[in-house]
């Protein structure tokens, strides 16, 4: 294959990830939607012993509403792998496109970090079960990857400040923790939901419908401080030691306050204060679980807003 | 710890102001144009700090504030650890059922065995065991809070050292044009200086460069055409005055570096070579003037000033395009590349007083038009020099001609010495190791208390994280297991028998069913 063959490929790879990482979102959607015509034992003797059958009826179809639910639920699963064999085929091409690590500008940055939190995603369904965060990250991943096609560029040579060793470690970094920021604000937003439902539905008995088919919110406290207690030091790692090194080679100084790294520098300390809030009292919980997701904001902030509103040395998103 | 997450919090907000508005050390350009578009907020700005946020007394006290309040945590946190690692694992609570995990059965096993053993399985992983009477305590993790305090004090060495730099070392930046161009180490010689409090100015490195040949090199075809992809400054140096000397080839990402100074390149453009004659016939100007590039394919900006031009002094601004096409009949050309396939220069010019003799200092790259009248067309429309290399046009009323002779490049360097600034970077790097281990290291009491109760002996384990993984369950589950390997749990005889009397397997086939 041409380079240019290579190119084409990549681009089709991508478009074709895109779609089928918005199938599984569709599928883990779908598996909500089922989820909530699945009675509970609980509510079917409610509406047995209240006699009402016409209810019963009405939710009649040829599979139980468990199987569609599962087979949703795996369908969801199994589009995810798809889509993410699919986009790493797509960054890899892009690869031998451009002939050097594919991250060297905003859109390739997404579709390689979408690719990473993709893996993320799928190694901790795979040793943690967590299919149910399936929705937000895959439902997150259709839109950067949507928006990446806003800033696509064809592939090729980076200009020359990009050309460094520091620039795979750098950026590798930061997209191995902005996957695991991701997993660990859709663990958050789902740990505030459900501690809210567990607060609202003290009793078991009416604990009825999809939300508590998630884990208890303690567990998703904990599994969103393993997720960010993973990210943090390679976040510090990646924005505090191996840029600084790198601008230090490309301009001159390790760190200058330049709008990026004013946000990296925002972001390392609001998690930093996540980390705190978890071990303060009056903090635990809600408090951090909010912090968790002000990082991620300003996370975002900076990959969306920094690159393509606020003039800077590291607008090299086109 | 609440003062410390306010204050992180606290510095996050701080932090944000600097990235929304330009910053007199990072881009004093952006600044300058911040300044003349908003007349009316940017002092007010200025006077509450907003353009030097990171040097701000606001910006800096909250710092110094969370500097107090981590060496305010440090220290007795050190001395609690320190206590810690000298005490032994603590007694068992009295109640062991009422922890988060705990397991009991009975077993026929003599109950020194059954100690001995559990003694080496809680002692597995580097936990110290302690064992008093038939009770065997177990604590691990001891390298959690090393891990957090080694993090703690790598911050305050970062602090200390990124403020230490900042006041001993300096940074400027200076134009050098190239064919020939040269710079020393002069205060005179800088565009822009900054150097911290405690550096002494006069102790400038003497060194000097020529810069002999610049090269850029931009891609000429495919969608990325124009996209910059090499640039490289050659010449030579010397480390002080009588010294021999040598070549340098500077590229982005390579920069030189002369006796602790790093010089590298942070821009390039050109520099049209032009020559101004004065009403009176006589060389007023011959030089190479830099023009600032403003947009990806090089259209530049610059001024002339010709303070020696008679009978009134000339200004010129206007642009320069390396690649010059044109656009319709009337608009004005623009550049298509950044090589330079076919400059073009487009002034206006002005006469009368430069306002050089004011005494205060000008910008070499703002005309202030003050004193300075346009000259017009005979129609009264503003007069527009338009050159390609190699013209020359006259100026009207006879007041001389403009010349574009040539066309150099301009690299512009910045020099700069920042002494230990490897400590900051050191420093995270070692309190990185330290937030993994405190991060990653869970905490752990474990405690094993075994009694006789006639013929049997009954064994109560229990477990207690401070830091709660969801894992206690099944390492307690894995110690008990090993237990009871080598002392079975006694046979199950009675219809009294409780679930916590069956193996640990047992028990788990019983959850599943
Ligand atoms: C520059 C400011 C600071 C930063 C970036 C920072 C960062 C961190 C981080 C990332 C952790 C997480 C480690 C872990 O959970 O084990 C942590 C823990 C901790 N920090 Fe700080 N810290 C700062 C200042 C302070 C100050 C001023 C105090 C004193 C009040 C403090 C007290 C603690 C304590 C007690 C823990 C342990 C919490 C636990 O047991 O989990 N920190 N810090």
């Amino acid at each position: 294959m041409t380079l240019a063959d290579y190119a084409t490929f990549s681009n089709y790879a991508v478009a074709s990830a895109t779609v089928v990482i918005a199938l599984a979102w569709l599928a883990y959607m779908a598996e909500w939607g089922f989820a909530r015509q699945v009675r509970t034992p609980v509510r079917e003797r409610e509406l047995v012993t209240a006699g009402g059958g016409g209810d019963v009826d009405a939710h009649e179809a040829d599979a139980p509403p468990e199987l569609r639910r599962d087979l949703a639920g795996r369908m969801g699963t199994s589009f995810s792998i798809l889509g993410t064999l699919i986009l790493v085929a797509g960054v890899v091409a892009r690869g031998l496109a451009a002939e050097r690590v594919p991250w060297g500008n905003m859109y390739e940055f997404s579709c390689a970090g979408v690719a990473v939190a993709m893996t993320v995603y799928l190694g901790l369904v795979k040793t943690q079960q967590v299919q149910w965060l399936g929705g937000i990250v895959t439902g997150f991943a259709v839109i950067v990857l949507g928006l990446s096609m806003t800033v696509y560029v064809p592939a090729g040579p980076l200009v020359p400040a990009l050309h460094s060793y520091w620039l795979v470690i750098h950026v590798a970094a930061a997209m191995i923790a902005g996957s695991a920021f991701l997993v660990g604000a859709a663990t958050s937003v789902l740990y505030l939901v459900k501690a809210r439902a567990e607060r609202l539905t003290p009793n078991e008995e009416d604990r009825v419908g999809p939300i508590w088919r998630l884990p208890s919110s303690v567990a998703m406290d904990r599994l969103a401080y393993r997720v960010h207690a993973f990210a943090f030091p390679i976040w510090t790692f990646g924005a505090l030691i191996a840029g600084p090194i790198w601008a230090q080679y490309a301009w001159g100084r390790y760190w200058g306050w330049d709008p990026k790294e004013v946000w990296a520098f925002i972001t390392w300390v609001v998690y930093a204060g996540y980390l705190h809030a978890r071990a303060t009292a009056g903090w635990k919980g809600k408090a951090a679980a909010i912090l968790a997701l002000v990082g991620f904001a300003t996370f975002m902030f900076n990959y969306v807003g920094v690159n393509l509103f606020v003039p800077g040395l590291h607008s090299y998103s086109k | 710890m609440r003062t410390a997450l306010f204050l992180l919090l606290l510095l996050a907000v701080a932090a944000i102001p600097g990235s929304l508005v330009p910053q007199r050390g990072v881009d004093a350009q952006a600044l300058e144009r911040y300044q003349i578009q908003h007349p009316t907020l940017a002092p007010i700005l200025d006077n509450l700090g907003f353009f030097s946020v990171y040097s701000s007394p606001w910006f800096s006290s909250v710092y110094l504030l969370l500097m107090v309040s981590l060496v305010g945590c440090i220290l007795p946190r050190t001395l609690v650890y320190y206590r810690a690692l000298r005490a032994r694992p603590p007694k068992a609570p009295r109640n062991l059922e009422r922890l988060p995990e705990s397991r009991r059965w009975e077993t026929d096993a003599d109950l020194d065995e059954v100690v001995a053993h559990a003694r080496k399985v809680l002692g597995r992983g580097r936990a110290r065991v302690d064992v008093v009477d038939t009770e065997v305590r177990a604590e691990s993790g001891y390298l959690r809070e090393a891990g957090n305090l080694v993090f703690h004090v790598c911050l305050v060495i970062v602090l200390v050292s990124v403020a230490a730099g900042g006041l001993l070392g300096y940074r400027g930046s200076a134009i050098v044009v190239d064919e020939g161009g040269g710079f020393s180490n002069d205060l005179t010689q800088y565009d822009e200086f900054s150097a911290g409090a405690l550096f002494d100015t006069d102790r400038l490195p003497p060194f000097s460069l020529t810069l002999d040949d610049f090269r850029a090199r931009f891609q000429l075809t495919g969608p990325q055409r124009g996209a910059p992809r090499e640039f490289e400054a050659l010449g030579r140096y010397t480390s002080r005055p009588g010294e021999p000397e040598r070549p340098f080839d500077i590229q982005v990402n390579h920069p030189l570096n002369i006796d602790g100074t790093s010089v590298f390149i942070v821009g390039q453009g050109y520099a049209p070579v032009i020559k101004v004659t004065d009403g009176d016939g006589n060389v007023a100007f011959d030089g190479a003037v830099p023009f600032l590039p403003e947009d990806g394919t090089y259209t530049s900006t610059g001024v002339v000033k010709v303070p020696d031009a008679v009978p009134e002094q000339l200004g010129f601004q206007g642009f320069f395009l390396p690649t010059a096409i044109s656009t319709g009949d009337d608009s004005a050309p623009i550049s298509a590349f950044p090589g330079a396939a076919n400059p073009n220069l487009g002034l206006f010019a002005y006469y009368g007083n430069l306002g050089l003799d004011e005494g205060d200092p000008q910008s070499v790259f703002i005309l202030d038009k003050d004193d300075l009248t346009q000259m017009t067309d005979t129609d009264g429309a503003p007069f527009r020099i338009n050159l390609s290399q190699g013209q020359v046009t006259d100026l009207p009323d006879g007041r001389g001609t403009v010349e574009f002779v040539g066309l150099r490049q301009f690299v512009k360097f910045q020099f700069s010495a920042s002494p230990g600034l490897q400590v900051p970077l050191w420093a995270t790097s070692i309190g990185v190791l330290g937030l993994i281990l405190s991060l990653g290291i869970r905490p752990r009491r474990t405690w094993l208390r075994a009694r006789r109760e006639g013929t049997r002996t009954v064994v109560e384990v229990a477990g207690l994280d401070r830091v709660s993984r969801g894992d206690l369950g099944a390492d307690i589950d894995e110690i008990v297991r090993e237990l009871q390997d080598e002392h079975p749990v006694a046979a199950n005889d009675g219809p009294d028998a409780t679930s916590t009397d069956k193996s640990i397997d047992d028990q788990h086939e019983d959850a599943r069913s």
